[in-house]
């Protein structure tokens, strides 16, 4: 069995390290907060925070205190605000070691496209081309095939980019694959998925 | 010199003009100018460059000025919830310049820091690289970036004192203080102005200095993403 958005998120929270300053993106790896256990782990929020906590109980959400996704969230006893040119300064700086983020695909080069396909409505790539540009970590959470059963690993990406040659780590439903010189390598096969469904579901060479 | 203004209209009186540039301070619906937005709407002010993170929705934020077409551009990192937007963006009613969030952050800092440009790693490979000066240090590719150099700031903060000290409140900072800076003048709208001498000078998240007129007024502080968790049963 494939994993699930679950086991994905509980995967990729393995990857964090006790002390680090985190950013998560949308969508599954929003999920990885649920899974640090003791981890000494902060949350940044690139609108302006540093010790983001959970969801606000009912009646409790403040409209100056949301997340990046815009969502009402809350503060912890650590937390921090700051303005949005000093969050960025921390992300290009280098000062977040890693950011957990999804994607549309990422080529074996770590080439990263995640903001856009044209033709379709284009929303904008907000904060992603800087966390990708500066953090010390990219980490990719997605499927490992799109709806039409397509590889999302590819050896080029066919989107408009987000970074060039960013990505470390894809962790998908099938697995976990680290970017490497020549291709893709990879580091373990998720549960009941054997190495050659792995290969069969990847465009992208693997090493 | 007196900095409070008694409303919105009359601290925007001589600074608006056909075809100007404003920076105007918000991430999403939080933290957003919204009485100064009003008062530019009933101004009726056109063709409108703003650089701001997003555009509000169709109804509430930069929303309303699209909605009357008084805005011509928008420089942006995110425009995603705003459908009457969308709808002029590709009928090429209204030009739309794509900056990284953190590009734009900084260009207004830069901006408000007499920097007229900046050297930064995001977006070199993309799309945003292109046409842009390429330079290396150490080993690395980093592209140019400008410095945002607007005619007017339009800014929310929680409390100002009467010289124009501001403190902002949680994630309402955000764009607020580098929007602030980089306007050639700057208008605050605050929740509350607090007698000069009332803050701590050790708590002033942004200068009087940068602040040039200042109102106080009611904010609907409209909530775009409510989420909640529910309350464990004891």
């Amino acid at each position: 069995m494939p994993w699930d958005r679950n086991q994905m998120a509980a995967r990729a929270a393995e990857e964090l390290q006790d002390g680090w300053y985190v950013n998560l993106g949308i969508g599954i790896p929003t999920l990885v907060a649920n899974y640090v256990g003791d981890k000494d782990i902060t949350l940044q929020s690139e609108n302006g925070m540093l010790g983001m906590g959970p969801f606000p109980f009912e009646g409790d959400e403040d409209p100056d205190l949301i997340n990046a996704g815009k969502q009402t969230i809350t503060e912890l006893n650590r937390t921090a605000y700051f303005d949005s040119a000093t969050s960025f300064g921390m992300i290009r700086g280098g000062k977040i070691a890693a950011a957990i983020l999804g994607a549309m695909e990422v080529a074996e080069n770590g080439d990263l496209a995640n903001w856009m396909i044209p033709g379709k409505l284009v929303k904008g790539m907000g904060g992603a081309m800087d966390l990708v540009a500066g953090v010390g970590r990219v980490i990719v959470v997605m499927d490992h095939t799109n709806k039409h059963g397509d590889s999302k690993l590819l050896k080029e990406c066919t989107l408009p980019l987000t970074g060039k040659a960013v990505v470390d780590r894809i962790i998908t439903n099938l697995g976990v694959l680290d970017v490497v010189e020549g291709g893709l390598k990879i580091v373990e096969c998720a549960d009941g998925v054997t190495e050659e469904e792995l290969r069969a579901a990847t465009e992208a060479t693997i090493v | 010199m007196k900095k409070i203004y008694p409303n919105a209209a009359e601290a925007l009186d001589g600074l608006l003009f056909d075809g100007m540039f404003i920076a105007a301070g918000g991430f999403g619906l939080c933290g957003i100018p919204e009485l100064l937005l009003g008062a530019i709407k009933d101004a009726g002010t056109k063709d409108l460059t703003f650089a701001s993170n997003n555009a509000g929705v169709d109804d509430f934020g930069i929303g309303i000025l699209l909605q009357t077409r008084q805005v011509k551009k928008m420089i942006s990192s995110y425009v995603g919830e705003n459908a009457e937007f969308m709808r002029q963006y590709l009928s090429g009613e209204l030009e739309l310049e794509f900056n990284p969030q953190g590009t734009l952050a900084e260009r207004m800092r830069a901006g408000g820091c007499g920097i007229p440009g900046f050297y930064t790693k995001t977006g070199v490979g993309t799309v945003i690289a292109e046409g842009k000066e390429h330079k290396d240090f150490n080993g690395e590719t980093y592209i140019m970036e400008e410095g945002i150099f607007a005619d007017l700031a339009i800014v929310k903060a929680w409390k100002a004192d009467e010289t124009g000290n501001l403190i902002f409140r949680k994630t309402a900072r955000n764009f607020n203080p580098p929007a602030a800076m980089c306007g050639k003048t700057c208008v605050v709208e605050v929740e509350e102005i607090v007698p000069t001498g009332s803050l701590d000078p050790d708590h002033i998240h942004l200068p009087g200095i940068y602040v040039h007129r200042i109102i106080q007024g009611d904010h609907e502080k409209r909530i775009e993403q409510r989420t909640t968790r529910k309350r464990e049963e004891a």
